[in-house]
């Protein structure tokens, strides 16, 4: 009868199976849950962290595609709730509602895929990659953090590059881990080096915008991950807007002929009372 | 006497011209100029803004919006940049294809008035007061459910704007009818039935209220019989056009508000349910309907359940 699954919407309370601290300021948290398992690439879950706040999160592993069946969060310690989501441990509650939101499409096999992926956005995108190299997709990936510090998923993306089944190139921007500088700047070089059929990035909006330019330029179609403020998750309340698309519901994936006409895109952002205020 | 339309949907409400009897309801998607024009472009016959105060506000923490099987929780919080940055957003819609209809609200009957006024002056083409604003300074109710102050605020905007102002009652009250004929004695020119009914969830496992604040406003299939009663009783008693609110989700539901009284329908939880092309499901099976039991236009089944 209904578009909208109210289903996926009922918020269910999972117990954390276990937690990994990805680095000192990150932590993937486990849970089981049977829609989570079923979700695709790139699609986010809302996590309610009782008494405190509820916030989205994008699924770092999904159920179905991991050994243990668990399905997992990654999340960064960024304010009040991802500090009290960072603090919990295994057998403490949480509420999960979705998973919401379309998904990365994977090209077809044998294609050439660029994903970039700055700081935490590598939550995001770790689904995809697997699933890219699953799809035998040839796929190199540039992930730029600030400082050796911040790397995640190393272990993960260690262990494809070492089976060659990706190229990964790692920056950091003082230098202390892989190449010395900003991901972008890396990209343009991949970039104008190789062909590619498409390119997906996550992480902070001025480095998609970036990331858009340099691939618009080249006439790559790109997927990028948006984040604006999520409340309802289904598309009703508003606060999620980047031009006529809703985050949660139209994306949070945007491909090149929406970014176009997005006239928010890597310019400014609503705020909780839904102010623009400057990217 | 004026000729019958040639498309049968099109409505009139308070002066209004409508293509079709269905809007979007306040709070639902109307918070920039870009979603409300795509909402207009999914066919809807006209648009509600969320509704906008005199100074911006950021609502409660999330949980703001719960799933309960029926319907749907909230308590947003009436997030809102204020009327001065709204205005740009209003501006924007100038040449839109539907009439804009700007939800109002204030902690005062001035405050109302100040909105409702700057609204207008940027090119609303009418008003719809959201009354149910929680947390008026000195009562704890809803300004919506105590008549004199609706009356207040009524006034007080009809004595500052030239367009059509619509008073949008709250459920929770134990008689609609006497809210309603307090607003329409101080002039207003429509009313929209209903906004949403008080209502709450708990979680079991955490044994907390889920709802950051506790308490919110239930919306959804679950509250269209209370809505229908409320759109019956104000059409049996008053003589004002009315639009129904609460619940609609598909072409049938719009048809049961009509002929209960409603001159026009909002549609706002279905938007989550069937996505924005509601607007053109429902009235295309408006139309139909129209059709098949043989009337020339939706006016003639408006109140029809009325009849002897
Ligand atoms: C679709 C989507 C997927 C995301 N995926 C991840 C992820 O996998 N890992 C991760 O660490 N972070 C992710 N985020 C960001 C994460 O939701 C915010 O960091 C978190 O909500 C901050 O909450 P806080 O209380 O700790 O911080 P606060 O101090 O409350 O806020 C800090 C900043 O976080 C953002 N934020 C706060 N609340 C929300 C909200 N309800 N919705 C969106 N943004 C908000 C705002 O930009 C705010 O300025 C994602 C965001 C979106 C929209
Ligand atoms: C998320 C959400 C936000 C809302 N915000 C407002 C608002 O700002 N102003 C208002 O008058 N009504 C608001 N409402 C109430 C709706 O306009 C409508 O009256 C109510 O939801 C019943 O209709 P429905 O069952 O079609 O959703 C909101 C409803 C929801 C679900
Ligand atoms: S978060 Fe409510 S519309 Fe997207």
């Amino acid at each position: 009868m209904s578009a909208y699954p109210t289903e996926v919407n009922r918020m269910r309370i999972v117990e954390i199976k276990a937690v990994k601290d990805e680095n000192l300021n990150v932590k993937t948290i486990f849970f089981e849950d049977d829609l989570c398992s079923s979700a695709e690439a790139g699609q986010f879950v809302m996590v309610w962290i009782p008494g405190v706040d509820e916030i989205p999160l994008t699924l770092s592993s999904i159920g179905s595609r991991s050994k243990d069946g668990l399905s997992s969060v990654t999340v960064a310690e960024v304010g009040e709730a991802t500090r009290a989501l960072r603090g919990m441990e295994a057998g403490e509650l949480i509420g999960v509602r979705g998973p919401f939101g379309n998904h990365f499409e994977t090209v077809s096999r044998g294609g050439r895929a660029l994903v970039v992926g700055g700081g935490i956005g590598m939550a995001s995108l770790m689904p995809l990659i697997e699933r890219l190299v699953e799809n035998d997709v040839e796929t190199t990936v540039l992930f730029g953090v600030k400082s050796r510090s911040n790397l995640l998923f190393m272990e993960r993306l260690g262990e494809l590059s070492a089976q060659g089944r990706i190229r990964l190139l790692v920056t950091t921007e003082d230098g202390t881990y892989g190449a010395e500088g900003l991901v972008t700047e890396a990209a343009e070089k991949v970039l104008s080096s190789g062909r590619f059929d498409v390119v997906y990035s996550c992480g902070p909006e001025a480095m998609m915008y970036k990331i858009f330019g340099l691939a618009e330029k080249l006439g790559i179609p790109v997927q990028l991950s948006l984040e604006r403020i999520i409340r309802c998750a289904i598309g009703i309340c508003g606060s999620c807007v980047v031009g006529p698309y809703r985050v949660c519901r139209d994306g949070p994936i945007f491909t090149s002929d929406r970014l176009r006409v997005i006239r928010d895109f890597g310019r400014f952002r609503r705020d909780f009372n839904g102010r623009k205020t400057p990217i | 006497m004026r000729s019958q339309p040639s498309n049968p949907l099109e409505t009139e409400v308070a002066g209004l011209r409508l293509r079709n009897p269905t809007m979007l309801a306040s709070g639902i998607l109307g918070t920039t100029s870009d979603i409300l024009r795509r909402a207009a472009q999914s066919g809807a016959g006209a648009v509600v803004t969320k509704s906008v105060g005199p100074k911006p506000r950021e609502g409660y923490p999330n949980p703001t919006v719960v799933e309960v099987g029926c319907g749907l929780l909230n308590a947003v919080g009436l997030p809102n940049p204020g009327i001065q940055a709204f205005a740009e957003e209003i501006r924007d819609l100038g040449d839109l294809e539907v009439p804009l209809i700007v939800s109002v609200y204030g902690f005062s009957p001035e405050e109302y008035a100040e909105v409702a006024e700057a609204a207008v002056e940027a090119g609303a083409d009418a008003v719809e007061l959201n009354l149910s604003c929680p947390h008026v300074k000195g009562a704890g109710a809803d300004v919506g459910s105590r008549p004199e102050l609706v009356s207040e605020i009524v006034e007080r905007v009809k004595g500052v704007v030239d367009k059509p102002v619509f008073a949008k009652l709250t459920p929770n009250v134990s008689d609609i009818v006497g809210l309603a004929e307090a607003a329409v004695e101080a002039g207003a020119d429509a009313l929209t039935a209903i906004n949403t009914l008080r209502a709450m969830a708990i979680d079991v496992e955490t044994a907390r209220p889920i709802l950051s604040n506790r308490i919110g406003g239930l919306s959804g299939p679950a509250i269209k019989p209370v809505a229908v009663r409320c759109v019956y009783e104000l059409h049996r008693e008053l003589d004002v056009p009315i639009i129904g609110c609460g619940g609609v989700t598909s072409w049938r539901d719009a048809v049961e508000f009509m002929l209960a009284g409603a001159s026009a329908v909002q549609v706002g939880t279905a938007v989550a349910l069937k996505g924005l092309n509601i607007f053109r499901l429902i009235t295309e099976g408006v139309k139909s309907y129209l059709e098949r039991k043989g009337y020339g236009s939706v006016r003639e089944i408006v109140g029809l359940s009325h009849r002897g």
